[in-house]
């Protein structure tokens, strides 16, 4: 960049210098006649003492209004609003603060209450599903009981029959038997021989 | 500005009155200064004064202004002099706002530049010396001049040393006043000669000036850049150096 600017300024800088030197020439040719015009005024304005007096009189009331309504107004003002504003906000961070430890606590609170809650179905879903089994069990022991009363009362039956079936069978066995043997020997065995026989049979078989 | 098509980079400076006021014989006149300073006293009391009467928690536009120049010139305070120097705060504020405001407005084309007089630096510098003086003297009274003796210097360099220290206290209102006046004279000098430069560049009828007329115009565009911080930065050292020197009547001991 620097170099750029120089090879712009390079080309012309002879041009510029002698423009330059024909302005300052220029300028201070007509500086000068507008003092010659005027006249009055060759002191540089801000020596001139003719205007001291004045300038210091109404820098005296100036600067005294505002250094009055600085200090009596503005900076009291301004001092009272920074302070309140900064207490407006230690306090508004307080109450958040609280109001933060109240969320915390109802947070704990109802985290507290939900795992009672659930610890609470828990129990009473163990209570219910103990409680059916429990049922269920005793159904099926009832359940049990009946079946085994009717199969022994069954059994019984079965029994019953056999042993009458049996008896039949004793008597019909000792009838054939007497008939067997009549018909064989043409002699006709006692009956009680022949039950005797028979049953001599059937407790060997 | 440019009387008579020619260019006079001093005019701006003239005083001209507006109200000729002459009691026993003390021109008192209500010029073009004593108007700007009545213009600079309305612009800081509308920011400071107006800007801070909504009294809003939630600062507007003004206000933050206002509360902006009040938190800077307070922390600026207590950077140098520590808390108890904001008992001078509404003195530091008003000298820092009026230059401020003083500089600032002077860069407004066809505007007056306050400070650009000597005579109103002066006068700013004086009162601050005197302050420094008079406040160093009620409070500390003659322990308030243990400041022209520095401690742990020989005996026979120490009437030396005494002097030196006098002669830069006394030079202190002279420095001050002349920075600022200095640094507003040069730099508005410097705007209207390159602003005249573009105006007989452009009134000599000539082609190739025609040509250059823009490079003293960019000149005055970056200068009047240079100018604004220059403006904001002579109002801070101004306010700083008043605050250095309100310290040594504060803590007079070396």
């Amino acid at each position: 960049m620097p170099v750029r600017f120089s090879g712009f300024v390079g080309q012309r800088w002879p041009v510029a210098v002698a423009s330059f030197a024909t302005l300052l020439a220029g300028a201070a040719q007509a500086a000068q006649e507008a003092h010659g015009l005027s006249g009055e005024k060759m002191a540089f304005p801000p020596f001139d003492p003719a205007h001291f007096a004045s300038n210091l009189f109404w820098l005296a009331i100036s600067f005294g209004a505002l250094y009055w309504l600085m200090s009596k107004i503005a900076l009291p003002r301004l001092g009272s609003i920074l302070e309140e504003r900064a207490e407006t906000i230690g306090r508004d961070l307080d109450q958040a603060a609280e109001m933060q430890a109240k969320a915390e606590d109802m947070a704990q609170a109802y985290e507290k209450s939900v795992a009672e809650a659930r610890k609470n179905a828990q129990g009473i879903a163990q209570t219910a599903r103990e409680t059916g089994a429990k049922a269920s069990e005793a159904q099926r022991h009832t359940t049990e009981a009946e079946l085994a009363a009717k199969l022994a009362k069954a059994e019984a039956t079965i029994a019953k029959t056999k042993d009458k079936a049996m008896s039949n069978v004793r008597d019909l066995g000792s009838d054939i038997a007497v008939a067997i043997v009549t018909k064989l020997t043409g002699q006709a065995p006692s009956a009680t021989e022949a039950t005797e026989a028979v049953d001599q049979v059937l407790a060997q078989g | 500005m440019a009387a008579g098509g020619g260019i006079d980079p001093i005019h701006q400076f003239h005083i001209n009155p507006i109200v000729e006021l002459k009691p026993f014989g003390l021109d008192l006149s209500f010029t073009n200064t004593s108007l700007w300073m009545v213009i600079v006293l309305a612009v800081v009391s509308a920011i400071m004064v107006y800007g801070s009467s909504q009294r809003a928690v939630v600062p507007g536009r003004l206000q933050s202004l206002a509360e902006m120049a009040y938190e800077f010139v307070a922390s600026t305070m207590t950077g140098v002099m520590g808390k108890e120097g904001l008992k001078f705060f509404p003195f530091v504020f008003s000298l820092f706002m009026f230059v401020l405001a003083s500089n600032l407005l002077g860069l407004i084309p066809g505007s007056f530049t306050v400070t650009s007089q000597i005579i109103v630096t002066a006068a700013l510098a004086l009162l601050v010396i005197s302050i420094v003086l008079i406040y160093g003297v009620v409070k500390h009274g003659t322990h308030f001049f243990g400041l022209f003796v520095p401690s742990g210097v020989p005996g026979w360099l120490l009437p030396f040393m005494v002097l030196i220290e006098v002669v830069s206290f006394l030079s202190r209102p002279v420095s001050l006043s002349l920075r600022l006046f200095g640094n507003m004279l040069a730099g508005h000098i410097a705007l209207k000669v390159f602003g005249g430069f573009v105006v007989v560049l452009l009134g000599s009828g000539a082609a190739l000036n025609y040509a250059i007329a823009p490079l003293p115009l960019l000149l005055a565009v970056a200068l009047t850049a240079l100018e604004v911080l220059v403006a904001a930065l002579q109002a801070y050292v101004f306010a700083i150096l008043t605050c250095v020197y309100l310290n040594d009547a504060l803590h007079p001991g070396h």
